[in-house]
C-alpha cells in the first residue's frame, strides 16, 4: 500500500496536461472532463430548481385564498405532477450527480470518471428527457395530471395522450441516472489512489457508493412500471386494469418498490455532504466514522423492504400494516445513529459558523423535524388520518428542502471557493442563508396544521378554515422563491471571479484530497496519483 | 493497490460495466416479474379477495354438513357498473345472514338501457380481503364472460357458502362487483 506512484506511463493523459479545455460551446457538448460535465449537471439542476420553483409559486398562488382564482383545477393537477417530477429527477438527482463528478475524483485521487464518455452521454440526454416533458405541458389535452407518483388509474384510464411524453421522458431520466450510477461505481471502485483503502474513503464517497447501488437496483423498476402503464395506456394490456385480470393497487406496490429507495437516493449523499461540513468547522475528526458507512449501509438495506408504509390505506391485511410499521420505524436507528453522530462531532469542537456550516446546522436540526414527522406517518392507525393530508407535504418537503437541498446549498457553499478560485461574496450568502431559513419554516411549518385539520393535498381548492394558514404559507412560499435569486446571484457573481482569490486549502478545518489541488481547481487533476498515508 | 496501466485499468473497468448492466437488466426483468408473483402472493394468502375468481373444485359433502348454527355472518353485495356504460347492475337480495357451511343462493340482475348487445364481465372483490378465502362459490355469473342483448334485463343466481373455518372475528363481510365491458381483447376502456 505504499507504493510510490509515478506518472502514469500511458501516453494520453500527458498530452492531455499540455493542452486546456476546447473553446466556444464545443467544449461543453463534446467534453469528457468530470469538471466540466459536473459543472454541466450543477447548473442544469439549478435552472430545473428555478423552473419547478415556478411551478410551486403558481400551487401558492392558487391556494392562496379558498375558492378557484388564478387556474383551471385541470392545469393546478399539472402544476402539482411535474412540480413534484422536476424536482425529483431534475433538480435533486442531477446535483448529485454533478456533485459526484466534481467531487469523487478529486476525493479519491482519480484523474477523471472511469467512463468519460459515457459520462458526457449521460448528462445530455437529460436536457431532451426534461424538453418532452415540459412540451407535455403545452400540447392538447395538457401534461401529466396524475400527481408525480402516477398511480394507475389515474395515468391509464383517466390520463391525456400526453401520458407517452411522460413515459419515453421519464425513460430517458432513468437511462440517466442509472449510466450516472454505473460511472460512479466503477470509478470508486477502480480508480482510488494507491493506499485510499475502503475505510479511509471520505463519507462523501460512501454515501454515494451506496446511493449508486440502489439507482441500479430500483431505476430500472421505474422503467418497468412506466412501460407497464404505457402498454396499459396504448397497447391493450391489462398489467393494472382490474376487468382483463390486473389490479390498480400492484401498481402501488411496483411504484414503492422503487419508490422508498428513491427517497434515500435523494438523502444518502446529503448525508455524505454533512458529515463533511460539520468535521471541517467544528475542527474535529468525524465522530464515528466506521457507524456511519454502517448506518449508510443498513439505511440502504432496509429501504426495500418499507414500500407498503406509503399504501397503509389500500386495505392491507393487519399483520403486513406491522410488519411494514416496524421496518419503517427500524430505519429510524440508523438515522438516529448519524444524527448523534453529527452531533457527538461538534460537541467541544472548536465551532465557528461559516455560511456552509450554517446550513449543515440548519440541515440537522430541520431534517431531524422530517424524520420524526416521518416516524409519526410510519404508525400504521394515525397514517389513515395523516395519509394523503398537508401533514405529508409538510413532512416530504422538510426532508427534501430542509433535508436534500439545504444539504445540495451547503456543499456548494463548502466547494465553490474550489471551483471558481475565489471566495463569493458572503454577504450575500449569509442573507440567502437567513431569507431561506425563515421562509421555508413559515412555508412548510404550517402545513403540518393544516394537515392534521384535514386539508387533503392536491386539490386547489380548500375549506375556508383553512385560509388563514395557507395564506401565511403561501407568503413562506413566494419569499422561499425569491431567496434563490439571492442564491443566482452569488453564482453569477462568483462564477465570474468576482472576489477574493483562495488558497488551495479555502478553510482550515477541511481535510481531504481535493483541498491539496491548487483552487481553481485546474482542468486536469491528479494524472499522477498522489501518496495518501 | 498496485500501479496499473490503462489497459488493465479498460478491462478491469469493463468487468464491472459488464456485471453492473447485467444488474440492471436483470431488475427490469424482476418489474416486469413482480406481475405473476404478485398474482401468487394473493393466490396463496387469499389478499385483495382474488382467490375467489373460480368455482371450488373441492367441495365435499362434508363441508355442507358442518353447518355452524352457533353465528351468523352479515354479507353484504355491492354492485358497481364501470363509468360511462347503460347498464343497471344490482343485487336483489343486498344484506344477508347465514350460518357458515350453509348453502345460499342470492340474485343479481343486469339491465342493458342500451340498444346494443353488450358483452360483460363482473369481477368481485371481498373485504376484508382475508375472508375472500372462506367464500366458496359454486355457481356465478362473474366466472365467465356474460352476453346481455340491447334492452334486456338478465337474472342471475350466485350459490355460494361460508367456510365453517372463518375466523370467529369475521362477523361481516362485503362482496363488491363491479361490471366491466370485455370486448375480444378482453380489455375494458372507458372513454
Amino acid at each position: 500500500m505504499t507504493t510510490v506512484t509515478t506518472a502514469n506511463e500511458s501516453a494520453t493523459p500527458q498530452e492531455h496536461e499540455h493542452h486546456g479545455p476546447e473553446k466556444g460551446i464545443k467544449r461543453w457538448l463534446y467534453t469528457t472532463n468530470h469538471k466540466d460535465i459536473g459543472s454541466l449537471y450543477l447548473w442544469f439542476a439549478f435552472i430545473m430548481f428555478l423552473t419547478g420553483g415556478a411551478m410551486a409559486m403558481v400551487i401558492r398562488a392558487e391556494l392562496f385564498q379558498p375558492g378557484l382564482q388564478i387556474v383551471e383545477p385541470h392545469f393546478f393537477n399539472q402544476m402539482t405532477t411535474v412540480h413534484g417530477l422536476i424536482m425529483v429527477f431534475g433538480a435533486v438527482m442531477p446535483a448529485f450527480t454533478g456533485l459526484a463528478n466534481w467531487m469523487i475524483p478529486m476525493m479519491i485521487g482519480a484523474p477523471d470518471m472511469a467512463l468519460p464518455r459515457m459520462n458526457n452521454l449521460s448528462f445530455w440526454i437529460l436536457p431532451f428527457a426534461f424538453a418532452i416533458l415540459l412540451a407535455s405541458l403545452f400540447v392538447e389535452g395538457g401534461g401529466p395530471a396524475f400527481g408525480w407518483t402516477f398511480y394507475a388509474p389515474l395515468s391509464t384510464t383517466y390520463s391525456g395522450d400526453s401520458t407517452a411524453l411522460f413515459v419515453f421522458s421519464v425513460h430517458i431520466m432513468g437511462i440517466s441516472s442509472i449510466m450516472g450510477a454505473i460511472n460512479v461505481i466503477v470509478t470508486i471502485w477502480n480508480m482510488r489512489a494507491p493506499g485510499m483503502t475502503w475505510m479511509k474513503m471520505p463519507l462523501f464517497v460512501w454515501t454515494w457508493f451506496i446511493t449508486a447501488f440502489l439507482l441500479i437496483a430500483v431505476m430500472p423498476v421505474l422503467a418497468g412500471a412506466v412501460t407497464m402503464v404505457l402498454t396499459d395506456k396504448f397497447f391493450g394490456t391489462s398489467f393494472f386494469d382490474a376487468a382483463g385480470g390486473g389490479d390498480p393497487v400492484m401498481f402501488q406496490h411496483i411504484f414503492w418498490f422503487f419508490g422508498h429507495p428513491e427517497v434515500y437516493i435523494m438523502i444518502l449523499p446529503a448525508f455524505g455532504i454533512i458529515s463533511t461540513i460539520v468535521p471541517t468547522f467544528s475542527r474535529k475528526k468525524l465522530f464515528g466514522y466506521a457507524s456511519m458507512v454502517y448506518a449508510t449501509a443498513s439505511i440502504a438495506l432496509l429501504s426495500f423492504v418499507v414500500w407498503a408504509h406509503h399504501m397503509f390505506t389500500t386495505g392491507m391485511p393487519v399483520y403486513a400494516e406491522l410488519f411494514f410499521m416496524y421496518c419503517t420505524m427500524l430505519i429510524s436507528v440508523p438515522t438516529g445513529v448519524k444524527v448523534f453522530n453529527w452531533v457527538a462531532t461538534m460537541w467541544k469542537g472548536a465551532i465557528s459558523y461559516e455560511v456552509p456550516m450554517m446550513f449543515s446546522v440548519a440541515f440537522i436540526i430541520l431534517f431531524t423535524f422530517g424524520g420524526f414527522s416521518g416516524l409519526m406517518l410510519a404508525i400504521t392507525p394515525v397514517d389513515f388520518q395523516y395519509h394523503d393530508t398537508y401533514f405529508v407535504v409538510a413532512h416530504f418537503h422538510y426532508v427534501l428542502v430542509t433535508g436534500a437541498i439545504f444539504s445540495l446549498i451547503a456543499a456548494t457553499y463548502y466547494w465553490l471557493p474550489k471551483w471558481t478560485g475565489v471566495m463569493y461574496d458572503i454577504g450575500l450568502a449569509k442573507a440567502h442563508f437567513w431569507c431561506s431559513l425563515i421562509s421555508v419554516n413559515v412555508l412548510f411549518f404550517p402545513m403540518h396544521f393544516v394537515g392534521l385539520a384535514g386539508m387533503p393535498r392536491r386539490i386547489p381548492d380548500y375549506s375556508v378554515q383553512f385560509a388563514d394558514w395557507n395564506q401565511i404559507i403561501s407568503l413562506g412560499g413566494f419569499a422561499f422563491g425569491l431567496s434563490q435569486f439571492i442564491f443566482l446571484a452569488l453564482l453569477i457573481k462568483a462564477c465570474r471571479k468576482q472576489g477574493e482569490p483562495v488558497d488551495a486549502k479555502v478553510w482550515d478545518g477541511a481535510e481531504g484530497l481535493e483541498w491539496e489541488v491548487e483552487s481553481p481547481a485546474p482542468y486536469h487533476t491528479f494524472t499522477k496519483p498522489p501518496k495518501i498515508d | 493497490m498496485l500501479k496499473r496501466d490503462s489497459n488493465a485499468q479498460q478491462k478491469a473497468n469493463n468487468k464491472i460495466v459488464a456485471r453492473l448492466a447485467l444488474v440492471v437488466v436483470c431488475m427490469f426483468a424482476f418489474g416486469f416479474a413482480l406481475v405473476p408473483l404478485y398474482d401468487v402472493f394473493c393466490d396463496l394468502t387469499g389478499l385483495n379477495g382474488r382467490s375467489i375468481q373460480r368455482a371450488d373444485a373441492g367441495l365435499t359433502a362434508d363441508d355442507l354438513t358442518q353447518v355452524d348454527n352457533n353465528r351468523k355472518v352479515k354479507l353484504e353485495f355491492v354492485s358497481f357498473s364501470k363509468a360511462g356504460h347503460q347498464w343497471r347492475f344490482s343485487a336483489l337480495e343486498p344484506v344477508v345472514r347465514v350460518h357458515p357451511g350453509e348453502m345460499q343462493n342470492v340474485r343479481f340482475t343486469i339491465e342493458n338501457t342500451s340498444s346494443e348487445t353488450a358483452f360483460v364481465q363482473a369481477i368481485p372483490s371481498v373485504s376484508p380481503g382475508q375472508a375472500g378465502l372462506y367464500l366458496h362459490k359454486t355457481e356465478c355469473f362473474c366466472f365467465e364472460q356474460q352476453k346481455i342483448e340491447g334492452k334486456q334485463k338478465v337474472e342471475f343466481v350466485m350459490r355460494f357458502y361460508l367456510d365453517s373455518a372463518l375466523p370467529k372475528d369475521i362477523s361481516q363481510m362485503t362482496l363488491a362487483y363491479t361490471l366491466y365491458a370485455v370486448d375480444g381483447n378482453t380489455t375494458a376502456r372507458v372513454n
